[in-house]
């Protein structure tokens, strides 16, 4: 709880687009150094962010199909929580995860992963 | 000599009659058939389907014209016997065909009744009883307006929800308060008209019809008892039927309301049989198909010699209104000497009602969930003493004994006389027996050998338990495989569906076929996507989102993340301009590889996304379009160099493979399709393991298809010969667009061959001139909008979002 609290505080807020700017059931990167962050819109209108970068292979998940809060990576099909980063079913493994906001179209994260 | 046996009608009864004959004596009699329809025999009961648009008028038939030649049956279509002279034993026909006969079986079937009404007699009024009156339906719901059916029984409901599918609006005008009153009561009959209200459709209950109105003989309205008047184009009447005895009363047969039979089926003649919903049996008349069916194998062993007893029969039923459930078996009147345990769950929409008489079920009706119908048919047909089960009763099969967590389970406890096929009379021994002996282990199959499932088609469900049962194997991977786990429904389903409900959106299939999750998956979305492309290609908005990326952004995406980019080289020739073009690029975006693929052209591999649309710009420069590599489209045209060059060739295979390439380019598919064009059998150009190959002889054109050699290694079979380009041209376009029209989502031309059948398509592209031009026609209108070259597109700023990102930030801590 008190973990929780202190990263909740720790938290920084970055702008980095709007939602319209993303295809719904889609996927755009955001670049941050050597790491390629990737953002989705999913069918309801909510804003994930995960390390494009499947646990499997490093596929590029950005290039996945979205789909019930997951994404699909498009080397070999494994299946990954937007929300958590976790791999769904039988295949173990697990991306970084970032929290985001929407604030109106506007689309903020924050760069300390929520399982980091 | 063979004797002559004479059938007047060629309906269901009489058909299935003749098929116990056959396959107990093909030889003993000549048999010749009088039918008044101008068709073959087909299934009437799956007429409501046809006129949804769920299903076609050659999905329906029973016997096709083939099966009377093979059977030596001469069927004269559209003769109507007007005449029996009994003394001379002889009958004739309206259109002039006399004939002898040693014995003779009617089988007139029922007229629908019609109301008297004043204006009955007007063009527009129709009743539902055959084929002719389904096409009649949907020339009227191509006109659009509204529909009135008179009737709210089980027929009237089904042309109700049929004409409203093809668009009508329609009003169901019923004499009662509510719905089906004899087997409803009234809290179930609403909820009936509730589900047929939430298909738009009006029902309006205690509405006397008092006339029917109309404008130079065409109907234009119905006015009722209460002086409102509807406007309509058509008046379909479905308010019962009369057994057909005109024709046996005229020549002085026994007739009450029906054609008077013994138990034999012996009609008041000695060498007339009656059978069907025309006779009348134990002073029953019928109207199912089952009886029927147990009249026609009686009937049968007694045409030859035996002297089998037809005893009545208890019946079942029902409707057939897609979404809608509701099915009763036997009497359901109330009488004072009846018990009645009725179950409601409003919540779930779920209405039973089992009837009892001296602790015996004697009718069942179940609406909303009908799993438990055969279980309560089986009691109610054996007679069983339930007194030991009341209370736990109605909650079905599942509830007696302790409750079976497995589905199967239930069906595995039915007794083996259990009846699982009703239209049929299969009962679950001969199924199971069937299975086993035969090694069966597809629907189709259990269909094939036992009919069970085969005509109505509702205990599709049981019969795959007991194939699951009997096989040990899960059945959903050998039969109905659904498109994935969002569905049910087959790949097959669907498209039907897509069709038949003229839907044109991912959103509205889902909504209309009720998928099971919000938004599909990655194997139904792309299926989607790919259908509704195939069959709306001009209404269709392609949906990016539901292609794979290969597809989305028109290259192959390579283990690292970096993409391989092909361009087309029509027929594999290329020229020192594209070589050069291509070894510019290479060195202006530094791509680390370059190689001639299997497909008889260049690939760059190791492309950065973003660096896509610059290089596609480049090579578009110089003439290039995608090779689309990654689509489930049409890929390569292989071809060798034949007359031009070569010693052997015998014709212009590369010509023709370009020509092939230049026409079909741009055209989704439901798998990859590969093309190849050799020109001698020498076959260099690999054409026999090619989805579709040409051969070119010295006399013509060889076409082969459904090769294949990647999983599996397949040679190809051949379509047929052709003998000029053009006849190549419209062979292969039409065999290309019948796979896309029919094949699944990525079952490629090989696999789809062997689903529909090799001769199947060898009919309908080599001797089908008609069917060959619409595929063709339909090719042809399809590429107006699919060749597009996406490349350029992409040049041009389409999808801009996919090769930038969205942002870029200052390098920061990521993790903690
Ligand atoms: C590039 C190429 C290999 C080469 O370097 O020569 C190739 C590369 C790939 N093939 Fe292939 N196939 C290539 C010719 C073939 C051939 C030969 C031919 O076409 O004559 C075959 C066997 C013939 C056939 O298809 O029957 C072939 C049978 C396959 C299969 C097996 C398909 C099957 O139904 O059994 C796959 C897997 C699939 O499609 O699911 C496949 C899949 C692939 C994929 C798309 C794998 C993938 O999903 O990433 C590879 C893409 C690499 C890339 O990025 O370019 N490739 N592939 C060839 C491209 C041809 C072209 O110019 O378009
Ligand atoms: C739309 C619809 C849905 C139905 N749904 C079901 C269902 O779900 N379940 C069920 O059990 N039953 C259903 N039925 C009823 C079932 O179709 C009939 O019980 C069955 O078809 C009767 O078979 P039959 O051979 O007696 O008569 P029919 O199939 O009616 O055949 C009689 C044939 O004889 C021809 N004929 C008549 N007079 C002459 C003559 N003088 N000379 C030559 N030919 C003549 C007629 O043109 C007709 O083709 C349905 C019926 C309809 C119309
Ligand atoms: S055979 Fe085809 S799919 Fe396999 S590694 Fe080679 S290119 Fe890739
Ligand atoms: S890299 Fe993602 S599934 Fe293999």
């Amino acid at each position: 709880m008190s973990a929780l609290l202190q990263r909740e505080h720790v938290e920084e807020w970055v702008s980095i687009g709007s939602i319209n700017e993303i295809p719904l059931r889609g996927a755009r990167c955001i670049k941050n150094g050597d790491m390629t962050i990737a953002l989705f819109r999913t069918a309801e209108n909510k804003i994930y962010a995960i390390e494009d970068k499947c646990p499997h292979k490093n596929g590029p998940l950005s290039q996945g199909i979205v789909h019930d809060g997951c994404v699909t990576c498009p080397l070999h099909n494994w299946v990954i929580s937007l929300e958590s980063g976790l791999t769904q079913g039988a295949d173990k493994g697990q991306t970084l995860a970032f929290p985001t906001k929407l604030i109106g179209n506007e689309i903020l994260i924050s760069l300390s992963a929520k399982n980091g | 000599m063979k004797k002559n046996l004479v059938i007047i009608g060629n309906g269901m009864a009489p058909g299935r009659m003749l098929e116990h004959l056959f396959d107990a004596d093909p030889d003993a009699y000549d048999v010749t058939i009088f039918n008044a329809e101008p068709r073959v025999n087909y299934n009437r009961l799956m007429l409501s389907p046809v006129l949804s648009g769920e299903k076609t008028y050659e999905d329906i038939i029973t016997h096709d014209d083939a099966w009377y030649q093979e059977h030596g049956v001469t069927l004269h279509k559209n003769a109507r016997v007007s005449q029996i002279d009994r003394t001379a034993k002889r009958v004739t026909s309206e259109n002039g065909i006399t004939l002898s006969y040693d014995t003779l079986v009617i089988a007139t079937g029922s007229n629908p009744f019609v109301i008297p009404l004043p204006g009955h007699d007007f063009e527009g009024v129709l009743v539902y009883r055959d084929f002719d009156d389904v096409e009649q339906m949907l020339d009227a719901a191509k006109a659009g307006g509204r529909a009135v059916v008179i009737g709210g029984g089980l027929l009237g409901l089904e042309a109700a929800a049929g004409l409203r599918k093809q668009g009508m609006e329609v009003s169901v005008l019923h004499l009662m308060p509510t719905l089906m009153e004899r087997q409803l009561d009234q809290a179930a009959g609403y909820l009936l008209e509730k589900a047929i209200t939430d298909r738009n459709i009006d029902v309006i209950t205690k509405a006397n019809t008092h006339k029917i109105l109309g404008e130079n003989g065409k109907v234009t309205g119905v006015q009722l008892d209460d002086g409102s008047i509807i406007d309509a184009t058509i008046v379909v009447m479905a308010v019962g039927i009369r057994p057909n005895t005109q024709l046996a009363s005229d020549s002085g047969i026994a007739c009450n309301r029906g054609i008077v039979v013994d138990d034999q089926m012996q009609t008041s003649d000695m060498d007339i049989y009656a059978l069907g919903e025309c006779v009348e049996h134990d002073g029953q008349c019928y109207g199912l198909v089952a009886p029927l069916y147990d009249m026609g194998k009686v009937l049968a062993q007694n045409l030859l010699g035996a002297s089998k007893e037809y005893k009545g029969s208890v019946t079942a039923t029902k409707l057939k209104v897609t979404g809608i459930d509701l099915y009763s078996a036997g009497d359901f009147a109330e009488g004072d000497d009846r018990e009645e345990i009725v179950l409601r769950d409003a919540q779930a929409g779920v209405y039973k009602r089992i009837v009892l008489k001296d602790n015996k079920v004697i009718g069942a009706v179940l609406y909303g969930d009908t799993a438990d119908g055969p279980w309560f048919f089986d009691l109610l047909k054996k007679g069983t003493d339930v007194s030991a089960m009341r209370d736990t009763l109605v909650f079905g099969q599942m509830f007696q004994g302790g409750a079976p967590l497995d589905p199967t389970a239930a069906v595995a406890a039915l007794p083996d006389d259990a009846e699982i096929c009703g239209c049929n009379g299969i009962c679950k021994s001969q199924i199971v027996n069937t299975i086993t002996d035969k090694g069966l282990s597809t629907l189709d199959e259990v269909r094939a050998h036992t009919k069970a499932s085969a005509s109505c088609g509702t205990c599709t469900g049981l019969v795959k338990q007991l194939l699951s049962l009997a096989t040990g194997e899960e059945i959903s991977t050998t039969t109905i495989q659904p498109i994935c786990a969002c569905s049910d429904l087959s790949n097959g389903d669907v498209r039907r569906l897509i069709k038949a409900k003229g839907l044109k959106t991912i959103p509205s299939v889902m909504q209309e076929l009720e998928w099971k999750t919000s938004c599909g998956c990655p194997k139904c979305r792309p299926a989607l996507n790919y259908y509704l492309v195939c069959d709306w290609p001009d209404e269709y908005a392609d949906d990016y989102q539901s292609r794979y990326i290969n597809e989305r952004v028109h290259a192959n995406i390579q283990k690292d993340g970096t993409y391989s980019v092909v361009p087309r080289m029509w027929g594999g020739m290329t020229s020192s301009n594209e070589l050069r073009a291509i070894a510019d690029v290479v060195d202006k975006f530094d791509i680390p590889a370059v190689k001639v693929t299997g497909g008889q052209r260049i690939d760059m591999l190791g492309i950065k996304k973003d660096d896509l649309p610059a290089v596609w710009a480049d090579l578009g420069q110089a003439g290039f379009v995608s090779g689309q590599a990654y689509a489930k489209g049409l890929r390569t045209v292989k071809t060798c160099v034949g007359s031009d060059w070569c010693r052997f060739g015998t014709q212009d295979s590369t010509g023709l493979g370009i020509k092939l390439e230049k026409f079909m380019w741009g055209s989704w598919t439901p798998a990859k399709l590969k093309l190849a064009v050799s020109g001698c059998p020498r076959n260099c150009a690999e054409a026999t393991c090619k989805d579709i190959g040409v051969i070119c002889l010295s006399g013509g054109y060889e076409i082969h298809f459904a090769g294949a050699a990647g999983l599996d290694i397949k040679g190809t079979q051949v379509l047929g010969m052709v003998q000029t380009e053009e006849d190549v041209m419209e062979h292969v376009v039409a065999l290309a667009q019948m796979y896309r029209e029919q094949g699944h989502y990525l079952e490629r031309i090989y696999k789809w061959a062997d689903r529909i059948g090799l001769d199947e398509i060898r009919s309908q592209i080599m001797d089908q001139a008609d069917k060959r031009k619409t595929y063709y026609d339909n090719f042809v209108f399809s590429q107006k909008f699919a060749q597009v070259d996406p490349w350029s597109e992409r040049v041009s700023g389409k999808d801009k979002h996919e090769f930038n990102p969205l942002a870029t930030l200052d390098l920061r801590e990521a993790a903690e």
